[in-house]
């Protein structure tokens, strides 16, 4: 029987179904880790904060008004439960502000991970299979990368370009990238001589497919969870730019920005930089719980 | 062991001239540096001020005279200060310098102990307790711990002044913040290095062979666990620079990384790329000394 000549969709179809097998047991041993359970839960509130930002916001986040500035929290004396977190030195009302300031962090966070994604993933897979010159010219350059400081640069590049929310995606985005193209650059150097790339090859499959379909998916795995510890990075880099007086350069409220503002006014009214500083700290606290679960949940070692 | 050093080195200057590039690149993309320098001044004045600075030539022309002069630590007039941009950044270096590394000298000295602890007693309440603090530190934005700090130290209890650097007590609350931001990352190498090692045959060996506890951490599993702790600090190194940009300019410290925060507000390039470039340098430095102890300490490479 000519088996060899038949194609196998049967082969594919197996590969398939264990491909979602494994993601749905992903996520079961997601959502059991009580840490990460909590992560989930804390990210899905940030999210739908940030979609839906001008309909639950209580206030307009830029009404500013003198007579409430400096309004507690709630829970002090001189709270007012219309403004439970309290109102800054102009009298905007901080839960507002806080919640229309997840959008940009998240906004940032997503954008700059997959601008990195875009650039690490095609040149690694370059680096890790053309080889030769090419490989030595991308690998420097992320040699080079490495050794500035990622904050410094990007904030000489948005200070550069003029600050502006494009700026900071990009600027993040191009810093970031040199961990993808190590790993994939590493899998491809692994599994370009293996039976299977062999055999596509002698299929008659083109280079740019061999690479996407049968290496790329290898790396699946040990790129989710970088990227998602990436937005963490990204949303805590973002605030730093934000703080440090490069941000978005809109009159938009930021976490980042929020907080230096509100550090002049700490010794009065401690809410101001608390507050914003609290939500970037539990919104990158959550994603990093959940990229680490993820790291366990997805490396087939440890089961 | 000869040729991998001789590798090292090429690629050290390698990296350099990629240093310059980017530095080059960032007053490249700033746009016009005359119309920064004299915003109001007539075309014809422009002329000459862009033809003594060199930027009517091509670009390839430019970057190699920046790179010359560069390297003799030229990096032009500030546009504000009337003064070399170069000298100011080497006044503040002292101090960015002292600050990170007494940060340095702190994230080792909790991360160490504590690391090691959390490998050999795995599981234990110290080590739970090590975990969730290495989650909340990576995730803490430093300027946050920096004014979490000032509200406690400054505003509460008033013990300690909340910014400059004239006392050693104005040095407490910086280093702290700094330290705060590196020591979860190496604690957890720290401990992860030590898991690696530390059930390997050799060292139940030694254990078999009555060698105490205590010499079996610190002689068997420790030295072998070093390595990629050595190569971790370099690329921490980078990492706390950043780090005491933001530290300095929480506690107003005058160091390089304010300075720098302050001529990007001023749009005072040269003081940002004489920043920006010695600062990239000491990270190279530090990385080629680091992987220079790497090939010494690694008997793998050494005895080849």
């Amino acid at each position: 029987m000519a088996v060899g000549t038949l194609p196998r969709p049967d082969l594919v179809d197996t590969r398939r179904a264990t491909g979602a097998r494994e993601g749905s047991r992903a996520w079961r041993k997601l959502v059991r880790n009580p840490s990460a359970l909590a992560g989930t839960l804390i990210l899905l509130v940030v999210i739908g904060a940030a979609v839906a930002a001008p309909h639950v916001a209580p206030h307009d986040p830029a009404r500013q008004s003198l007579v409430r500035r400096f309004t507690p929290p709630v829970w002090e004396k001189g709270g007012n439960p219309a403004y439970p977190l309290g109102t800054d030195q102009v009298g905007r009302d901080i839960l507002s502000r806080l919640i229309h300031g997840a959008r940009i962090s998240l906004a940032v966070g997503v954008a700059a991970v997959v601008v990195s994604l875009l650039v690490g993933v095609s040149l690694g897979l370059l680096s890790g299979f053309v080889g030769g010159r090419i490989d030595t010219v991308i690998m420097t350059v992320v040699d080079v990368t490495l050794s500035f400081p990622g904050l410094l640069l990007a904030l000489a590049f948005v200070a550069a370009l003029g600050p502006s929310v494009l700026t900071i995606i990009l600027v993040l985005g191009l810093t970031g990238w040199e961990r993808y193209a190590r790993v994939v650059r590493a899998e491809v150097l692994a599994l370009r001589e293996k039976d299977f790339v062999e055999a596509a090859r002698a299929m008659g499959i083109g280079t740019p497919r061999i690479l996407c379909r049968h290496l790329l998916p290898n790396t699946f795995s040990s790129i989710i969870v970088l990227s998602t510890l990436q937005v963490a990075q990204a949303i805590l880099q973002e605030s730093a730019l934000s703080f440090l007086g490069v941000g978005s350069g809109s009159a938009y409220p930021t976490w980042g920005q929020m907080t230096a503002l509100g550090r002049d006014f700490v010794t009065v009214a401690w809410w101001l930089p608390t507050f914003p500083g609290l939500a970037i700290l539990l919104t990158v606290l959550s994603i990093n719980l959940v990229g680490d679960r993820l790291r366990d949940a997805l490396d087939p070692r440890a089961t | 062991m000869t040729a991998l050093l001789i590798r090292r080195l090429v690629r050290v200057v390698v990296v350099c001239v990629g240093v310059s590039l980017v530095t080059f690149l960032i007053l490249q993309v700033s746009g016009d540096p005359v119309s920064l320098i004299m915003p109001e001044a007539p075309e014809a004045d422009r002329a000459v001020l862009r033809k003594a600075l060199g930027l009517d030539q091509p670009l390839a022309v430019q970057f190699v005279r920046f790179v010359a002069s560069s390297v003799r630590g030229d990096f032009g007039q500030s546009f504000f200060h009337r003064e070399p941009a170069a000298k100011l950044v080497l006044e503040r270096m002292p101090t960015t310098l002292t600050l990170t590394l007494l940060a340095m000298v702190l994230a080792t000295a909790v991360a160490l102990p504590v690391g090691i602890v959390s490998a050999v007693r795995r599981n234990s309440a110290l080590d739970h307790v090590a975990t969730v603090t290495v989650f909340l530190g990576q995730s803490m934005p430093a300027f946050l711990t920096g004014i979490m700090l000032i509200l406690l130290f400054g505003v509460y209890w008033r013990v300690l002044p909340v910014s400059g650097w004239a006392t050693w007590t104005s040095a407490v609350l910086p280093t702290i913040t700094l330290g705060t931001f590196s020591a979860p990352l190496l604690l957890r190498i720290v401990r992860s290095s030590m898991l690696e090692v530390i059930n390997l045959d050799y060292v139940r060996t030694a254990r078999a062979k009555g060698v105490t506890e205590w010499l079996v951490i610190c002689r068997h599993a420790l030295r072998n666990a070093a390595l990629p702790l050595v190569t971790v600090a370099g690329l921490q190194f980078g990492l706390l620079l950043g780090g005491a940009v933001i530290t300095e300019s929480v506690f107003a410290v005058p160091g390089v990384g304010r300075l720098i925060v302050g001529a990007i507000r001023q749009l005072d390039f040269p003081v940002v790329q004489a920043g920006v470039f010695m600062l990239a340098m000491i990270v190279v430095a530090v990385n080629f000394a680091v992987d220079l102890l790497y090939i010494f300490l690694n008997p793998q490479i050494r005895l080849r």
